[in-house]
């Protein structure tokens, strides 16, 4: 840049296998003023579509990024400048990022981090490292979810922290055998990753189930979990939405899958036609069908939750920063368990759904953040 | 999904994680298991594509050279079948099923019904078709359409190694007669597959590309063709919308009307001839079914009503291009009363 006051607006990495992006409509124009969070465009990806939100503040003096057409990641695809900046370095400025888009995809960003594997008790358990130095954040993803569940903050948590996101016993590309599908079965893979990866400690992140089985490792080995970010985490009271747990399930068909994973989502026009059939993939494979109705007798007791999370955190005691986040319009686990939490730190998001991960990407992020610095 | 492995590949890969899951799968064929020990040959051949090479080895006594004799060996798969084995047998190109017709189309397809549900088949017969390899007119046939005739009979077309390997393990695992069709030209396409098992239940068709100006229906090897031409008029503002059929029989008639709801335009894309074919099948099924969603007529692009030529120029005119195709849905989008 000609200008050091130019800041650029930048495709975002969406999961770690994500190496091209289209803007499906600008929500902001140019000369609009932006605030940090504000949202600027709509991106669709091969797997997912999503709003990216502004990371900086000012004036949105150049789009560079066409609607429909196909952007690498990070590169820029609008120019944020003050009024003062003038017309002729923003123009050099947009030429240089076009010329970036045209070029494309450079052919050393093919891949991305190695899957790796860890042997946790016979069972296959697979996971992703990303980012060189800092503590280790330890991602774990719900029920039917898998590493990619972490798409949109495994990226930007990495710049700070060692971040790892592993498939529980059951999903993604782990083994699908569950055992008798407890939490502390599944805690088991979780420090299981943490041996493998020699992790002395580390903070865990978690995601309903995911969130559960955290407190459990976190209950197992106190001394070795740093912090606790649970998001929308099952175990902290009576009622769950049991039509969703047996409907994903069950399902066999994407007429079947679809209307139930529309419920994870407070807009459920996120559901993209590609998300149902990854899921729908992961569902056929041998063994999974097994695993899920097994996990879904631990969440279930008749048509309440099983779990009890609670009486674990409250055994922790406050040797262990917790942090918990909920979507107001939850519609699996209803928000209102947060109170349940003893001792957490709370953060209630307006409008969002189950998935806040993938819906408010930008506030989980901040709130992961967040706790990580009250350890330090 | 990361891991790519060639059609060829994930047909190998499901013969092999279903022979290692159920004893009763066994694999026969001309040249399966021949060709070990002709010079330089330390493998049997598996097949005259080497479909199934590496099986002989690794599963004793359970891939089996037949006799240049179709009648014969289909009948005994079949037989095998009715008896508790679940062979899959490899009828090398689909253009000599006209000697073991009788075995598979009065014999397999009937058994089921014929005892009251108390007999079961379940063979798979695969087999190769389509035009491309400059093989000439007895061994380039897309001739699914003649199975798909047949009540009994379940019939696989697929167009990519993850529904290759998907849809013959479910082949296998099906209790009914599968015919599997495997384009020659498609062994080497590679694409995403799991390494873990999984099947794909028949009769249902997948939308592999999302529009909304105008519909195409292919299978196997002209999904691709139909992708590059939907590719092509993207860059021209024409949006479509690309549904795999994947199987004709069961068939998915619901995502092809779906679709045709949502666009009014249907272009059908087969390799096959014209005439009793799945064109003219999908044709029917949309005339009938979603005739008040039509915006213009359906257009068909197939080969023509004739045997595949020799000739590589001729051979080349043959098999529908992505041209033809663009054409076609031009014609319809453009179409007015």
């Amino acid at each position: 840049m000609t200008d050091e006051r130019i800041v650029a607006v930048t495709m975002p990495k969406w999961g770690l296998s994500m190496q091209l992006g289209k803007i499906t409509s600008w929500i902001v124009a140019e000369g609009d003023d932006v605030s940090v969070g504000d949202d600027l465009a709509d991106i669709e990806t091969e797997k997912i579509a999503g709003t990216l939100e502004a990371a900086d503040a000012g004036t949105l003096r150049r789009i560079i990024a066409r609607v429909g057409e196909d952007v690498p990641v990070s590169s820029t695809i609008a120019l944020l400048a003050p009024p003062g900046v003038g017309d002729d370095d923003l123009d050099a400025a947009a030429a240089e990022a076009r010329a970036v888009i045209d070029a494309g995809v450079p052919d050393e960003a093919a891949g991305g981090p190695a899957v790796e594997t860890a042997d946790v008790g016979g069972r296959r358990v697979s996971y992703v490292g990303t980012g060189q130095g800092g503590d280790v954040v330890l991602l774990v993803h719900g029920y039917g979810g898998d590493r990619n569940s972490w798409l949109f903050l495994q990226e930007p948590l990495a710049a700070r922290h060692r971040v790892y996101a592993l498939d529980l016993p059951g999903h993604g590309t782990s083994s699908k055998d569950v055992g008798d599908g407890s939490a502390g079965t599944l805690a088991d893979a979780v420090l299981g990753v943490l041996d493998a990866i020699g992790a002395e400690r580390a903070h865990l992140v978690g995601h309903s189930l995911g969130g559960a089985v955290a407190v459990a490792a976190a209950a197992r080995d106190p001394g070795r979990i740093s912090s606790l970010t649970l998001i929308a985490p099952s175990g902290f009271g009576p009622e769950i939405n049991t039509g969703y747990l047996r409907g994903f399930a069950g399902a066999q068909t994407r007429r079947e899958l679809k209307p139930v994973v529309g419920q994870l989502f407070a807009d459920e026009r996120l559901v993209t036609r590609q998300m149902v059939d990854d899921l729908l993939a992961y569902k056929r494979l041998d063994g999974v069908e097994a695993a899920l109705h097994t996990l879904v007798d631990t969440l279930l007791d008749g048509d309440t939750q099983r779990m009890d999370a609670a009486a674990a955190i409250t055994a922790i005691g406050g040797s262990v920063p917790v942090t918990v986040v909920w979507g107001s319009a939850d519609g699996v686990i209803p928000a209102a368990q947060a109170e349940s939490v003893a001792g957490a730190v709370r953060h209630l998001l307006e409008g969002a759904g189950h998935m806040p991960h993938m819906e408010r990407p930008a506030e989980v992020q901040a709130a992961i953040e967040e706790t990580i610095a009250r350890t330090t | 999904m990361a891991r790519t492995i060639t059609y060829r590949e994930a047909i190998n890969e499901a013969l092999a994680q279903e022979m290692e899951r159920d004893d009763s799968v066994i694999v026969m064929g001309e040249d399966n298991a021949g060709g070990e020990g002709s010079p330089g040959e330390m493998d049997a051949w598996g097949g005259v594509l080497g479909v199934t090479k590496g099986l002989y080895h690794r599963f004793p006594g359970r891939v089996l050279d037949t006799p240049i004799s179709e009648s014969a060996f289909i009948g005994a798969a079949i037989g095998a079948a009715t008896a508790g084995m679940r062979p899959v047998a490899e009828l090398m190109f689909v253009d000599f099923m006209g000697v073991c017709f009788d075995q598979i189309y009065n014999q397999a397809a009937k058994f089921r019904y014929m005892f009251g549900g108390k007999a079961v088949t379940p063979v798979v017969i695969r087999t190769m078709y389509g035009a491309g390899l400059r093989a000439a007119a007895q061994h380039s046939q897309c001739l699914y359409p003649l199975f798909t005739h047949i009540p009994g009979l379940k019939v696989a077309v697929p167009a990519t190694p993850y529904d290759a390997k998907g849809l013959l393990t479910q082949a296998i695992r099906d209790d009914d007669p599968v015919m599997f069709f495997e384009h020659k030209a498609l062994y080497d396409v590679a694409g995403p597959v799991p390494e873990e098992g999984y099947a794909l239940p028949f009769g249902e068709a997948n939308v592999v590309r999302e529009g909304g100006d105008v519909t195409i229906v292919a299978l196997g090897r002209m999904v691709h063709t139909s992708l590059e031409a939907a590719e092509q008029l993207a860059g021209d503002g024409v949006q479509c919308e690309v549904v795999d059929l994947r199987t004709t029989s069961p068939l998915d008639e619901d995502t092809v009307l779906e679709s045709v709801e949502g666009t009014g335009r249907l272009v059908v894309v087969d390799e096959a001839h014209p005439r009793c074919s799945m064109a003219t099948d999908i044709s029917a099924l949309v005339a009938r079914k979603a005739f008040g969603a039509l915006q213009a007529p359906v257009e068909m692009v197939t080969a023509p009503h004739t045997p595949v030529p020799f000739a590589n120029t001729l051979e080349d005119l043959y098999v529908p291009d992505a041209q033809r195709i663009a054409n076609a849905v031009k014609a319809t989008a453009e179409w007015t009363r």
